[in-house]
């Protein structure tokens, strides 16, 4: 590694704490109520005017969400990466395997049979369903990671699970009562609305220990990039690694849709945003920085969400593709330009 | 012996596709697997370097089983040269020849001044120093094997596998990666076992040679041993067409029918007559060639009406007699222009004996062409 890659891998890194600090104090700063900069600082630092209006905006809504936003940003670029790297394949993102659809369905089920049925049911019922339709789904995808070896194979069967799930869904919004479809559809917009400190720090947990062993295995990641066979010869334990490399992406991807539900385009386009500045797709660069770019992606896409058309807030995937989907294009035109 | 393999059955998912593989080989030796397409020569290497369950048998390295070592300390000792192709995204050669460290290098994958040099120290090996900054995406096939094998080079190891590590390259490439290898024997001690399709290049780089048809090893030994007279014709089923251990050469179906034109040849004159013949399906005879002549063993392959005659030896008049009987069938005479010495006067004597008997006689195959 010589001196000029470190510089930039320092800059990029420097740039992207910078952005995060910006996006935290635009989005604390910005909504309904307007507030003097200086007086955010008191409220956040000093716990000034603690108990007025004001300072429970900070620290009961705006800090937590931004933060939330954050942290569920970076943890589905992360994935988005995990993935990519797993499957060899661009495309490769939290929900193409299905991951998203298996959410929906348990979300569904949950809000059509139990919700609806009970009331005064605690909110985190629908985050434990879509954290368990995700996992099952995952199950599912790891079972025929172990029969086919073959990646594009297993990539179809992910995007065919997907399938089977929404068309179980759709089965069961036929038969829904329309309030429950309302807040079926709600819920797979996504949004960072839901955030308080308490699922913050469930979050946090999650994601940094995630974050942790994706660092930790960076070295073997790197090896598979050359390919299964190479990677074997060089001493991985290929079944192993594909394991722990699959349940890290999926523990990821599902924490963010139980908390903020579907959220598209992050897990694909950021990984790529992140290796096109480092210039490399050395995993341990890229992990760190993938999380960095997505954490303030998604921090300046809720910002649009929120302020864009205040006070009506904007679906959180629909920020993100809007954005998303014109970097995946161009990047990809521009990487097949490099090829050639 | 370094690494040995004692009946060795492979194949995949319990079926086996090949049994009773016994061969061996020193550090410092290369061995090579020939054999025809689908024989399963992939097959042998994948289990001997681990990357598929072996069926029945045993392979040792340095008296130990391989299949006790456990994941790093075997691969601290073998490396290998796969067939797949890879596209790493964004990383250059030098990165992918570094990842040869892997076995070295801490939980991090960070290397150490030691590991740089030795990174290096591989490229340069296959001269490949320039591309440690080019990015591998746009390496060219003979780069790329060149940076791959500097990969295997960088894991150090005792003994290196490589599945048809000339395939894709031209023949500049192909001289150049098996130079490399025989450096590596030789300088580094490593032994190397790889399959080759180039059965030529085979006989050449090779101190042993191991022979893969259906169900089992159909041959094994020193190159000089192997490669005897149509062994390989039988071992890749040639049916027409032939193959020349001495020179290496191929020599495509031989024009079938009466031959109607007679050349006169020697010195090596005749190949590019004969070729041309060839390329136009005419059956010809020819001579006569003294055995030792490069001409006789292309002129044997294409043509079965070849008067020839034992070397450094006067040419008996019987053979004159025969090649006279071959003028006699044939219209045309094609005089290549061989040099006259003391003992081909008979050239002169053919030349003049077709004039006599009313044959045409032409000085190229081109002429033959023209009329």
């Amino acid at each position: 590694m010589n001196k000029s890659k470190i510089i930039r891998y320092q800059i990029v890194y420097i740039a992207l704490l910078f952005l995060i600090a910006l996006a935290l104090v635009l989005n604390v700063n910005t909504g309904s109520v307007n507030m003097s900069p200086a007086r955010i600082f008191r409220i956040i630092f000093m716990r000034f005017e603690e108990g007025s209006v004001e300072s429970n905006i900070i620290w009961r809504i705006r800090l937590p969400r931004t933060l939330t936003a954050a942290m569920l940003g970076g943890a589905l670029s992360v994935s988005g990466f995990l993935l990519q790297t797993f499957f060899r394949n661009p495309i490769a993102g939290p929900f193409v395997l299905g991951i998203s659809s298996g959410a929906k369905l348990s979300v569904a089920f949950a809000i059509i049979f139990i919700v609806g049925t009970f009331s005064g049911i605690s909110p985190y019922v629908t985050v434990l369903f879509a954290f368990l339709g995700s996992l099952i789904i995952t199950g599912f995808v790891l079972l025929f990671s172990q029969k086919t070896k073959n990646m594009s194979v297993l990539l179809v069967i992910g995007i065919m699970i997907g399938y089977i799930c929404s068309a179980i869904t759709d089965f069961m919004i036929t038969f829904a009562k329309d309030n429950h479809i309302a807040s079926l559809t709600y819920w797979s917009m996504g949004s960072f609305s839901g955030a308080s400190w308490d699922t913050l720090g469930i979050i946090t947990i999650v994601v940094v220990v995630a974050l942790f062993c994706s660092i930790l295995i960076s070295k073997p990641m790197e090896a598979y990039q050359l390919g299964e066979g190479y990677a074997k010869s060089m001493g991985i334990n290929i079944k192993l690694f594909r394991l722990i490399l699959i349940t890290l992406s999926s523990l990821l991807s599902a924490t963010v849709t139980a908390f903020a539900g579907p959220i598209s385009f992050v897990g694909i386009a950021v990984p790529h945003i992140a290796k096109l500045l480092m210039k490399t797709s050395k995993p341990i660069v890229i992990i760190p920085a993938s999380f960095l770019c997505g954490a303030s992606f998604c921090m300046f896409c809720d910002l649009i969400a929120r302020t864009a058309f205040a006070p009506t807030e904007l679906a959180i995937g629909t920020v993100t593709a809007l954005f998303g989907a014109p970097i995946v294009i161009s990047l990809m035109v521009k990487q097949r330009k490099n090829k050639q | 012996m370094y690494f040995q393999t004692q009946k060795l059955s492979v194949g995949y998912s319990g079926k086996v596709l090949i049994r009773d593989i016994s061969f061996s080989v020193e550090k410092g030796k290369i061995l090579s697997i020939i054999g025809p397409n689908g024989a399963g020569k992939s097959t042998i290497l994948k289990t001997i370097s681990r990357h598929l369950e072996r069926i029945d048998g045993t392979v040792t390295l340095e008296k130990d089983s391989i299949f006790r070592l456990s994941n790093k300390e075997l691969a601290k000792k073998l490396s290998v040269m796969l067939t797949e192709r890879i596209d790493p995204d964004l990383m250059t050669c030098g990165q992918v020849v570094a990842m040869g460290r892997y076995p070295y290098t801490n939980n991090f994958g960070i290397l150490t001044a030691e590991d740089r040099a030795v990174v290096l120290e591989a490229l340069r090996m296959v001269h490949a120093e320039n591309l440690e900054e080019h990015p591998f995406s746009n390496t060219s096939d003979g780069q790329r094997q060149r940076i791959l094998l500097a990969r295997a080079i960088c894991q150090q190891p005792q003994i290196m596998i490589l599945d048809e590590p000339t395939s894709y390259l031209d023949i500049r490439h192909k001289i150049e990666l098996l130079d490399i290898l025989r450096n590596l024997a030789s300088e580094k001690n490593v032994a190397i076992i790889m399959s080759l399709h180039e059965i030529d290049l085979a006989a050449k780089i090779s101190d042993q040679i191991i022979c893969v048809k259906g169900d089992t090893i159909e041959d094994c030994g020193a190159p000089e041993e192997v490669f005897t007279g149509d062994f390989i014709k039988s071992l890749y089923d040639i049916e027409s067409g032939s193959f020349n251990p001495l020179l290496g050469s191929v020599e495509l179906v031989a024009p079938q029918g009466k031959p109607d034109v007679f050349v006169l040849a020697g010195d090596g004159k005749g190949i590019p007559v004969y070729r041309q013949l060839q390329k136009n399906r005419l059956a010809f005879s020819t001579g006569i060639l003294f055995e030792n002549d490069v001409d006789f063993q292309v002129a044997r392959a294409l043509s079965e009406f070849v008067v020839s005659a034992e070397a450094f030896n006067p040419v008996p008049d019987a053979k004159i007699k025969q090649a006279k009987t071959f003028i006699d069938q044939a219209r045309f005479f094609i005089d290549t222009g061989v040099k006259i010495g003391v003992y081909n006067r008979f050239c002169e004597e053919l030349l003049k004996y077709a004039k006599e008997h009313g044959k045409t006689v032409l000085s190229s195959a081109e002429e033959l062409f023209g009329l």
